[in-house]
C-alpha cells in the first residue's frame, strides 16, 4: 500500500512537471510577443520600452534558462525587474503584471473560496446523485423511476450558466430567499455567514451536475443488482435494503468513483461560471480575467498548475479510494 | 456409449429385480432413512411427510414480445434426507422453478401459480418478512458458478458470518468460529487463517466448498444445489458431490441437484425428475429412469452423454433441432418437433394433444409424457442397441 502510494505521488509529480512546461511553452511559443501584455499596460508601447522590458524580464534568454528561472522561483526568493524591481518570496510564481503582487500571496486569499466551492459541489452531487441512482435502481421501470430519469435528461439538457443565472436571478435578487450569495472566509467571519454564503452555489453546482451521476449509478446499479452475488446476498434472507446498500452499493460505486476523479476537470470549469454568476472571488475568476488583453502570465500560468495539482490529487485520492474499496485492487 | 453409470445402474436393478421387494419407490428414501437413524437422528416420522411439495406450478415472465412460460404445471416432493435431480437442457425451466421456491424472482415482473409449501409454509404469495425466515435457515442454495456467486469485495469469513448472524443472535466473533468451523468441515485448509482471504483468492473448487460451507451454516433442511460442479474441475467435481452426500448423511437435509449431467443424477440422486420446454416429461427412481426411459427426449439426454472410457465405435448422438420456443409453445407435445419417434404414433396425436404425465410401463412412481404405444419397447429394441451395444448384448445373452 505504501510502495503504491509513493509510485503514485511520482507520477503525479511528473504529470504537474509536465503540465508546466506545457503552458510555459504555450506562451513563448507561440505567436505574439511574451513582453508585450506588460509593455501595452501603462501607457503607449515604444520599441524601446519593449526593448528594455524584454532586456529586464529575460525574454531575450533561451525558453529553458527561463523555464528554470521560473522552477526555481518556487524555491529560492527571487528578484524581478519588470519596469521597477519586486521582490517575490519563496515559493515564487511571479508577480501579477496588473496588480503587481505577489502570484503565490494573491492564490492564497483567493483558494479557500474555490475549494470551498468545489469540494462543497462535488460532495452534493456525489451523494445525491448516487442515491437517487440508487433509489431508481431498486425500483426500475416505475413511474417514480422514469421520471428521475426524464427530469434528469431535461435538467442536463439545460446549459450549467443558464441554471446558475436564473438560480441567481429568481432565488437570490427577486425572492430574496438567498439574500446573500458571496464568500466569506471561515477564519475571519466563522462557519454560518461561510455556510449561508455559498449554500446557493453549492446547491446549483450540485444539484445540476447531481444529474448525470443518478443516471450512471443507475446504470452501474442496476447492472449490479443483475449479478450473481447479489441473489447470493438475497437467497441468505438479508432485508432488501441492505442488499441494495451494502452488497450492491459497494460494488456499483466503483466506476461511478472514476468517474467522479475524471470529472474533477470540468468541476474547476463549472466553478468559474460559478465564481463568476455569484461574485465569488476565487481562482477561477481570477485566471479568467487573467486571461483578457493584455494576458497577466504569471497568473495565468498559476491558475493552470493549480488546475493540474488539483486533479492530480483527486485522481490520487480516487486510486486511493479504489484499493479501500476493491480488495482486488490491493493485493495486484 | 457405454456409460459406467449406464453399466452400474443396470447391474444394480439386474441383482435386485427379482427379489420380488420394490426396489423402487419408496426403497431410495427407506435406504436413506437407515443411514440416517444410523447417524443418531431419532426424527421419527418426520420422513414421512414431504418437506417441499411443489403443486402445479407455473412460473411465466410477461416480456414485451409475450408471455414466457418458463414453467408450466409442474409437481413434485422432496423429502429430508432425500436427493431429487433434476435434469434438462438451458431453458427447461429447472433453475427458475427452483429459485421460486425461495422466492428469488422479482414480484412484479413474475407470475406465479399453484402452489409451493416448505414445511408446512405456502410460499407462493408470501410475504418478504415470511421469506426471508426461509431463505438461508430452512432452505439454502448453492449457486453454479461461486466466483460469480460470491461477492469480490468480502472477505469468505464475513460473507458466511453474515449469513449465520442473520438467523442466529450471536456475537460477530461467536459467528466467526462458526464459520471457521463449517469451512474446517467443508475441508478448507488451514481454515482459521483462509477465512480472512477474499473470494479471488481461493481456487475454483475452494471457492464451492466455500459456497457449501455458506449455505450450510445454518442446517438448512433443503438445499438446493444448481448446477454446483459446471463451472469445476472434473476432479473437483467428483470431490464436491462426493462432499454434499456426506453433508447431507450428516445433516439429513433434503437435496436438490440441478443439473444438465446425467453422470451427476446417476451419482447423487435418488429420484429424478426430466424436465422439457418447462414441463415435467419423466420423472421417477433414478435407476429407473436410467435403465427404463419411456420418454424419447430422455433417450436423447441418455444418447448424448460422452464418456472417454467409451468405444470409439460408438457415435455420441445428439438431439436434433433446438429447445422449444417459451414463448410460442409447440402445439400438443413439446418434443414433438424433434422427436424421432413421433410417426409411431398414429394420427397426429403428438401434435394436437399433450400427452398426459401417466404411469411407465416399469415401476412404480414412475411416470411419463408420451403417446407412444409402448415406449419400453421401442427403447429396449430400437435405441439401446444404438447407445450402448454390449449392454444390449448382455440383456440378450441373459
Amino acid at each position: 500500500m505504501f510502495g503504491f502510494i509513493v509510485r503514485r505521488l511520482m507520477s503525479s509529480a511528473l504529470v504537474v512537471i509536465l503540465t508546466s512546461m506545457f503552458v510555459f511553452a504555450l506562451f513563448f511559443l507561440g505567436p505574439s510577443d511574451p513582453a508585450r501584455p506588460l509593455c501595452d499596460l501603462n501607457g503607449k508601447c515604444t520599441p524601446e520600452k519593449l526593448q528594455v522590458l524584454t532586456e529586464q524580464m529575460g525574454f531575450d534568454q533561451p525558453v529553458a534558462q527561463q523555464y528554470l528561472t521560473w522552477a526555481k522561483g518556487l524555491f529560492h526568493d527571487r528578484t524581478i525587474t519588470m519596469g521597477g524591481t519586486y521582490h517575490c518570496d519563496a515559493p515564487c510564481l511571479g508577480i501579477s503584471y496588473s496588480s503587481r503582487n505577489e502570484v503565490t500571496a494573491e492564490l492564497k486569499q483567493k483558494y479557500p473560496a474555490t475549494l470551498s466551492l468545489a469540494i462543497g459541489g462535488a460532495l452534493i452531487y456525489l451523494v445525491v446523485g448516487t442515491i437517487l441512482g440508487t433509489l431508481a435502481a431498486k425500483v426500475r421501470g416505475t413511474a417514480a423511476d422514469r421520471g428521475l430519469v426524464g427530469a434528469s435528461l431535461v435538467i442536463s439538457s439545460i446549459p450549467y450558466y443558464v441554471v446558475a443565472l436564473l438560480a441567481w436571478i429568481y432565488l437570490s435578487l427577486q425572492w430574496g430567499i438567498f439574500p446573500d450569495t458571496s464568500y466569506h472566509p471561515i477564519t475571519t467571519d466563522g462557519v454560518g455567514p461561510w455556510f449561508w454564503g455559498l449554500l446557493l452555489p453549492w446547491m446549483v453546482l450540485g444539484l445540476t451536475n447531481s444529474t448525470q451521476y443518478a443516471r450512471f449509478s443507475r446504470g452501474q446499479m442496476v447492472e449490479t443488482l443483475g449479478e450473481d452475488y447479489i441473489r447470493t446476498a438475497t437467497a441468505k434472507g438479508l432485508r432488501t435494503n441492505r442488499v441494495v446498500f451494502k452488497h450492491a452499493l459497494r460494488a456499483a460505486i466503483v466506476p461511478v468513483i472514476t468517474i467522479f476523479g475524471l470529472d474533477f476537470a470540468y468541476l474547476l470549469v463549472g466553478t468559474v461560471f460559478t465564481e463568476t454568476i455569484f461574485d465569488i472571488d476565487g481562482i477561477g475568476r481570477w485566471g479568467i480575467r487573467a486571461l483578457r488583453a493584455p494576458v497577466d502570465f504569471p497568473v495565468v500560468a498559476c491558475t493552470v498548475l493549480v488546475g493540474a495539482v488539483i486533479i492530480v490529487i483527486a485522481n490520487l485520492i480516487v486510486d486511493i479510494l479504489y484499493s479501500v474499496i476493491d480488495p482486488r485492487v490491493r493485493v495486484s | 456409449m457405454s456409460d459406467r453409470f449406464l453399466q452400474g445402474a443396470h447391474a444394480r436393478t439386474a441383482a435386485q429385480g427379482d427379489s420380488g421387494d420394490s426396489t423402487h419407490g419408496s426403497a431410495g428414501p427407506a435406504g436413506e432413512a437407515g443411514t440416517v437413524t444410523s447417524t443418531g437422528t431419532t426424527d421419527g416420522g418426520a420422513g414421512r411427510d414431504p418437506f417441499l411439495v411443489v403443486d402445479h406450478l407455473s412460473v411465466r415472465f410477461p416480456t414485451h414480445d409475450g408471455l414466457v412460460q418458463a414453467v408450466t404445471d409442474l409437481s413434485y416432493t422432496v423429502r429430508q434426507g432425500q436427493t431429487l435431480g433434476i435434469v434438462g437442457e438451458s431453458g427447461s425451466g429447472k433453475s427458475v422453478s427452483s429459485m421460486a421456491v425461495l422466492g428469488l424472482h422479482n414480484p412484479k415482473s413474475t407470475r406465479l401459480e399453484g402452489s409451493i409449501t416448505v414445511g408446512g409454509q405456502e410460499v407462493v404469495g408470501a410475504d418478504d418478512a415470511t421469506m426471508r425466515k426461509l431463505r438461508g435457515k430452512e432452505v439454502a442454495m448453492i449457486f453454479q458458478d461461486p466466483l460469480t456467486a460470491l461477492h469480490p469485495f468480502y472477505t469468505i469469513g464475513q460473507q458466511i458470518t453474515e449469513a449465520y448472524r442473520i438467523h442466529n443472535d450471536v456475537s460477530k466473533g461467536d459467528a466467526k468460529k462458526r464459520a471457521i468451523e463449517m469451512l474446517d468441515r467443508v475441508g478448507i485448509p488451514q481454515a482459521r487463517s483462509r477465512v480472512d482471504d477474499f473470494p479471488h483468492q481461493f481456487s475454483g473448487g475452494m471457492r464451492q466448498r466455500a459456497m457449501i460451507a455458506m449455505a450450510l451454516v445454518n442446517d438448512p433442511k433443503l438445499v438446493i444445489a444448481d448446477e454446483p460442479t459446471t463451472a469445476l474441475d472434473v476432479t473437483v467435481q467428483a470431490q464436491i458431490l462426493d462432499l454434499l452426500q456426506d453433508l447431507q448423511r450428516e445433516f439429513n437435509s433434503a437435496i436438490i441437484i440441478i443439473t444438465h449431467d446425467l453422470g451427476v443424477i446417476a451419482e447423487m440422486a435418488d429420484d429424478v425428475l426430466v424436465m422439457y420446454g418447462g414441463r415435467a416429461v419423466e420423472t421417477g427412481p433414478t435407476k429407473l429412469i436410467l435403465t427404463h426411459p419411456e420418454m424419447p427426449y430422455t433417450w436423447g439426454l441418455l444418447s448424448s452423454v460422452a464418456d472417454v472410457a467409451a468405444d470409439t465405435n460408438v457415435r455420441l448422438i445428439p438431439i436434433p433441432g433446438n429447445p422449444p420456443s417459451l414463448l410460442n409453445p409447440p402445439s400438443g407435445c413439446p418434443f414433438h418437433p424433434r422427436c424421432a419417434h413421433r410417426d409411431k404414433v398414429p394420427g397426429d396425436l403428438c401434435v394436437t394433444t399433450l400427452p398426459e404425465l401417466l404411469p411407465a410401463k416399469v415401476g412404480e412412481q414412475h411416470l411419463r409424457r408420451c403417446h407412444l404405444p409402448d415406449p419400453e419397447a421401442i427403447y429396449r429394441t430400437e435405441v439401446l442397441p444404438e447407445i450402448a451395444p454390449e449392454l444390449h448384448d448382455d440383456e440378450v445373452a441373459g
